[in-house]
């Protein structure tokens, strides 16, 4: 037992020592400074930016920014269709897997253009080589878009006041050249090292002891579960994510791939203090994150290696922990903690059925997508947060006596506006979603493997996962139809731009905003009181707009199980 | 502000508060307050529940349960009106009794016409002579007064209002003691900067403040959010076999939007100017009192704010060559014309008749701020008296060399923080007069607040940079101005606005004008001309120099008040949603009885508990949006910590006490 808990600690603690350089090199990249790195990629990206016609130090105002952005996910998501939809006629297909219906691809591309990876598809039959590659690509650009929305913000606070925020394209470029492509390389080749495939052929044929030929589906894996963490994508290779023996052989890669995932979006934090020359501000945003994650985390791991009192009832030794749905290989302790980590980073990758964990381990998931700030994902756990630190700011403003600011800029009505409108995005996407499934129960209900409290729980991860473009499933939902692709792909859209357009549009209107010096009477945010005002917050705002939701779900099914 | 607590309700403030508590029921009046609003559309839903079930209706509980959710919601409405109405009526009898003393007065015109005080109009000229209450609030043009002002500051000292210069407005309501004045008035009928806070406090043109726009934001988006929360709850819980009635849907909403704040915001707003007035201190937004909260830079003239009146000539040093009584001969001279309290102190100090030398057709000249000095001329004789810099340059253009042992006496002074005044006669330098200043008993610990505030004390000046130094350091302000002319305050204010900073200042004269209305906050002393008050944005009827600091102090404690009760509103719904929560779905769930932490007797008493609580909260915390959050300069770190604790923390426990009691006592009943 000790073990696995020490295993828990590595992982966290490995992830920590690694993010804290990556994060000054990371803030090294976006200011343009001198790197290691430079002599390789710099000839690359020239490369890029001649073909494109981008001229990279042309500076863009946070408009501009936006409009690159929505345009390029648009392209993307274009070719995504096109690609699905003909797959079956196009090179790369050695399993002859068939096209892809127009709402199912329309779900998938969407969801990986938005760095979610719903899948309500399954990568062995239902995908290409060339449309898993062309799936990878989305993978490095929606992480890199992520990435690239948070450098503006960063950009927005090392300056006083400007409207010359950097070039969206080379955020992009950059972001996934020169920090993603490197890091996803090493995990790559340690998952390669590990047993995971990488290869263009088809299923292997295998013989088994009893004499039955078993066809065993292969493919370039080991690159992309690379960067499905690396990217906090979270989308698997083959159906089962990495509770499949090819995408997470054992308990070694089971940790490469946790501190893969964990490693960008801690970066960041590092990488936004240094970049902004306010390195006890990353402090008090890792501090918030982390208390909650931790509050999150422990007791899942505590309640998955206690067990299932059901199962203790019956007499059956529970001694492992609650092992329903789990991979033996990976134990109770590190499924419970792996069960956080994906759903507080927008990762969504699973390595056991959240289903199967207890009703309380599941409303925990749920919570930590509803908050969906705690480290986050890749460039738009940063953004969220920011989210909540703009409404910190103005309620403990207004409690000292001073109008509020933060970072010398003054928080007004417009700013405020743009804040509530995008923390109250979250719960209506959510709960609308879920509302609308379960008053329509042809659509809904009747797509459950589960009927009563964890049925509803179902739906409500369902929505809860696409709105805060995760992506892991509850499961247990006959997902691939229409009602469920169309309506997660709205949700994913709305979840995933007016989340990034909102904060970038606040930073903006800030950054044009007159710089005010600090004074004695200034609120410090870089403080622990600060920190504890942020976490109010946030605490209040998911545990006030989902607290009756969760009611009817885990928090019925677990006072049910007593 | 102290003396306020025993009459924060008035028996007649309250019976015209509890009147307008069902006024503005009114939805149109309603609308300006989305809290509010959406709570008076829930109410008059549960007036039609409450009729549905009392013609039939079964599947919505007893007419009783849904006819007393809708009395406590009206109750809740009533409730946060009249904390705004008292809060009006407060502010209007503050304002009334200030009105009192300009009731109908006759004024006696140039042409000897007399006239009732409320047909003047701007433009006119009357005569008020000793015994005269004067009609209006004017100008002298034409004569000198002593003026008994306590009607309007409570000060029973008369003071001195003369025409030109900068102390020549009187205010209606006030008494000349002695001589006679022509005043011209300034304002129309009704237009006085008292008449404009009245309408300000009766909410005819209140206009909210930036601050609170974005706080009505805030709110609004809670509610929206809690809007969100109840219409979806409708399937939710229909998926899982609880039915919910509409009785406990809008007991949820309501408990669950920021009514506390939203219904005691206005009241806030409104208290915030009353206080001010209380200070007398009269306000012309509600705007100008939030923005007196931020304030990072305060200039404040030396002379009465820092120091005791005025500098006092404490020694005579003439020059090596010359005789000390040629030196305070000169002296007094040349102080013969000078009114100055300095000029007046020379002459004290040499303890001789000015009179008693012999002066043939004396020709005086005035102080200017270009000369930088005064004096007389007589015959032959050219005495003058000024500042180092100036008597220097008259002796040098005369080639005569200014005296080494003048020039060390002048700095030993001026670091001493005296003000030397160096006389000369025929160009040549006669010696030096010290001028020493008292600085005011306590005002260190007063600029220490303001440091611990956060706020940058600027004094502004017109000693030499020396003196000035020494002051600044002995008051304990943080920078100075010194050698200050009007340009020099503007300036100052411009350079730093241009680095953010928002600056206060006070001032009085026509040429601190152009600074008043550069500055964020401008306070013009009533005393001063109606230039420095129509530039200013609030007028101190007590023409106190250190009132800014109680000024600043107001607008603290009007965005303190409403940060706190926003976030002791919000954080109340902890405790409310373990009440209604499990009250919604006991009866079909009965496994979330565990949910039930506070073991309230009853789906039905719960959510009236709750309810109720919410209600009564509101009247609960009445006495504290008015009087306002006590502000305390600890640093705003601390501040934050100690507001969380009591308010954010206090916020989350008391409800559960609070709807605890509630059901006991309710529980009896049903």
């Amino acid at each position: 037992m000790n073990t696995e808990i020490l295993g828990i600690i590595a992982m966290f603690v490995a992830a920590l020592v690694l993010a804290l350089p990556l994060g000054i090199y990371i803030a090294k990249v976006y200011g343009g400074e001198k790197t290691l790195l430079d002599p390789v990629f710099n000839p690359i990206e020239k490369i890029f930016y001649k073909i494109s016609g981008i001229n990279p130090s042309k500076e863009m105002n946070w408009k501009e920014h936006m409009v690159a952005m929505l345009t390029i996910n648009l392209v993307w998501f274009l070719l995504g269709m096109a690609i699905l939809m003909t797959q079956q006629w196009l090179p790369l297909n050695p399993d002859k897997n068939p096209n892809m219906s127009p709402d199912l691809a329309f779900n998938t591309t969407i969801s990986f253009v938005v760095n979610c990876n719903l899948q309500h598809y399954s990568g062995e039959t239902g995908m290409s080589y060339l449309g898993q590659m062309w799936l990878m690509f989305l993978q490095f650009v929606s992480a890199g878009t992520g990435l690239a929305a948070a450098a503006i913000l960063f950009k927005v606070f090392r300056e006083k006041t400007t409207d010359k925020l950097g070039n969206f394209y080379e955020f992009l470029i950059k972001s996934c050249t020169r920090i993603l492509l490197p890091v996803s390389f090493i995990v790559a080749l340690l998952l390669v090292f590990s047993g995971t495939p990488m290869t263009f052929e088809g299923k292997d044929q295998i013989t088994s002891l009893q004499g039955d030929t078993v066809n065993v589906s292969t493919g370039p894996a080991a690159a992309f579960i690379a960067i499905k963490h690396v990217g906090t994508n979270g989308g698997g290779f083959f159906g089962v994510n990495s509770a499949h023996p090819f995408e997470n052989p054992n308990y070694f890669t089971n940790m490469v791939e946790m501190v893969a995932q964990l490693i960008i979006p801690l970066a960041m934090i590092f990488a936004f203090g240094y970049f902004i020359r306010r390195k006890k501000f990353s402090w008090m945003i890792f501090g918030v994150m982390t208390v909650g994650f931790l509050l999150l985390t422990i007791p899942n791991i505590n309640m998955e290696m206690n067990g299932n009192p059901a199962i203790s009832a019956m007499g059956i030794d529970n001694s492992l922990g609650a092992t329903e749905g789990k991979e033996i290989r990976f134990g109770a302790a590190a499924t419970g903690f792996w069960s956080i980590v994906t759903t507080v980073i927008s990762t969504g990758s699973v390595n056991a059925m959240h289903d199967s964990t207890m009703p309380l381990s599941g409303m925990n998931e749920l919570l930590a997508m509803m908050v969906n700030a705690f480290y986050g994902g890749c460039g738009v756990g940063l953004l969220n947060f920011f989210i909540f630190i703009i409404l910190a700011v103005f309620i403990s403003g207004l409690m000292v006596g001073r109008t509020p600011e933060f970072m010398g800029k003054k928080i007004e009505a417009r700013e405020m506006k743009i804040a509530m409108i995008i923390a109250l995005l979250h719960p209506f996407l959510i709960l609308v979603g879920t509302a609308l499934a379960t008053a329509f129960p042809e659509h809904g209900a009747s797509t459950l493997n589960n009927p009563g409290f964890h049925g509803f729980s179902e739906i409500l991860y369902e929505y809860t996962s696409s709105a805060a473009n995760n992506g892991s499933g509850f499961e247990g939902l006959g997902d691939n139809n229409l009602w469920w692709n169309i309506t997660t792909g709205f949700v994913l859209i709305l979840g995933r731009f007016l989340p990034i357009i909102g904060p970038i549009a606040i930073a903006g209107f800030l950054a044009n905003k007159k710089y005010i010096p600090e004074g004695n009477g200034t609120l410090k945010t870089d403080t622990a009181t600060f920190g504890l005002m942020v976490f109010a917050v946030i605490a209040i705002i998911a545990a006030l707009s989902f607290f009756p939701a969760l009611t009817l779900g885990p928090i019925a099914e677990y006072f049910s199980m007593k | 502000m102290k003396s306020d607590n025993k009459s924060l309700f008035q028996k007649d403030l309250l019976n015209e508060a509890f009147k307008h508590s069902f006024v503005k029921l009114n939805p149109k009046l309603m609308f300006r307050n989305p809290v509010m609003f959406t709570v008076e559309i829930g109410t008059a839903v549960m007036f039609v529940v409450s009729l549905w079930t009392l013609f039939g209706a079964t599947n919505q509980g007893s007419f009783g349960y849904n006819f007393s959710v809708f009395l406590i919601l009206l109750l809740t409405l009533l409730f946060a009106n009249f904390a705004e109405a008292i809060a009006e009526a407060r502010g209007k009898a503050q304002a009334d009794s200030l009105r009192k003393t300009r009731e109908e007065t006759p004024a006696r015109l140039e042409n000897g016409q007399i006239i009732s005080s409320s047909q003047l109009k701007k433009g006119d000229v009357f005569i008020c002579e000793a015994g005269d209450a004067i009609a209006t609030d004017g100008e002298i043009i034409e004569g000198l007064a002593t003026i008994d002002e306590s009607a309007i500051t409570g000060e029973s000292a008369p003071v001195i209002r003369e025409s030109g210069g900068d102390k020549s407005s009187v205010t209606g309501g006030t008494k000349v003691l002695s001589d006679k004045i022509k005043v011209k008035v300034t304002t129309e009928p009704g237009e006085s900067f008292l008449d404009k806070m009245i309408a300000l406090v009766e909410g005819a043109s209140r206009q909210k403040t930036p601050n609170e726009i974005a706080l009505t934001i805030l709110l609004a988006g809670f509610t929206l959010v809690f809007i969100i929360v109840t219409v979806t709850l409708k399937p939710f819980a229909d998926y899982a076999n609880a039915p919910i009635t509409i009785a406990s849907f809008i007991a949820l909403f309501v408990c669950l939007i920021p009514t506390t704040i939203g219904g005691l915001l206005s009241a806030i707003g409104i208290a915030g100017m009353d206080r001010a007035l209380r200070a007398n201190v009269i306000t012309k937004s509600g705007k100008a009192v939030e923005t007196a909260g931020d304030i990072d830079v305060l200039l404040l003239d030396k002379t009465g704010t820092i120091t005791i009146g005025n500098r006092k000539a404490t020694h005579f040093y003439p020059a090596n060559t010359i005789d000390e009584k040629q030196l305070i001969r000169a002296a007094v001279l040349s102080s013969m014309s000078d009114d100055t309290p300095e000029g007046k102190s020379i002459i004290e100090l040499a303890g001789v008749n000015p009179l008693s030398f012999q002066v043939d057709e004396p020709h005086f000249i005035q102080f200017s701020a270009e000369t930088r000095s005064s004096g007389i001329d007589f015959k032959n004789t050219r005495i003058r008296k000024g500042s180092t810099d100036a008597i220097r340059n008259i002796v040098e253009k005369a080639d005569n060399v200014f005296p080494k042992e003048i020039e060390e006496k002048v700095k030993e002074i001026s670091s001493n923080g005296g003000t030397p005044l160096v006389v000369s006669e025929n160009e040549k330098a006669l010696g030096v007069i010290e001028l020493q200043d008292i600085i005011k008993p306590g005002i260190q610990e007063r600029f220490e607040r303001l440091r611990k505030m956060g706020i940058k004390t600027v004094m502004v000046t017109g000693d030499n940079p020396l003196t000035a130094k020494f002051i600044a350091e002995k008051a304990g302000v943080d920078d100075f101005i010194a050698e200050a002319k009007p340009e020099d305050k503007m300036n100052y204010i411009k350079k730093e606005q241009a680095e953010g900073r928002l600056v206060a200042m006070m001032g009085d004269g026509t040429n601190d004008a152009p600074a008043l209305a550069q500055a964020d906050v401008g306070v013009a002393m009533n005393s001063g001309t109606q230039a420095a008050k129509e530039a200013g944005n609030m007028v101190d009827l007590d023409n106190d120099p250190t009132k800014l600091i109680e000024v600043v102090e107001i607008g603290k404690q009007l965005l303190m008040t409403r940060g706190t009760l926003t976030t002791f509103s919000i954080a109340n719904d902890v405790a409310k949603y373990f009440a209604i929560i499990p009250a919604l779905f006991i009866t079909a769930i009965p496994a979330l009885q565990s949910l039930n932490i506070m073991n309230l007797s009853s789906p039905q008493s719960a959510i009236l508990s709750a309810v109720i609580f919410n209600a009564i909260i509101i009247p609960f915390l009445i006495p504290l949006a008015l009087k306002g959050v006590a502000y305390k300069p600890i640093g705003a770190s601390a501040l934050l910590r100690r507001s969380l604790f009591i308010y954010g923390l206090g916020g989350v426990i008391v409800p559960f006490i609070g709807i605890k009691l509630i059901d006991i006592v309710v529980s009896l009943f049903i």
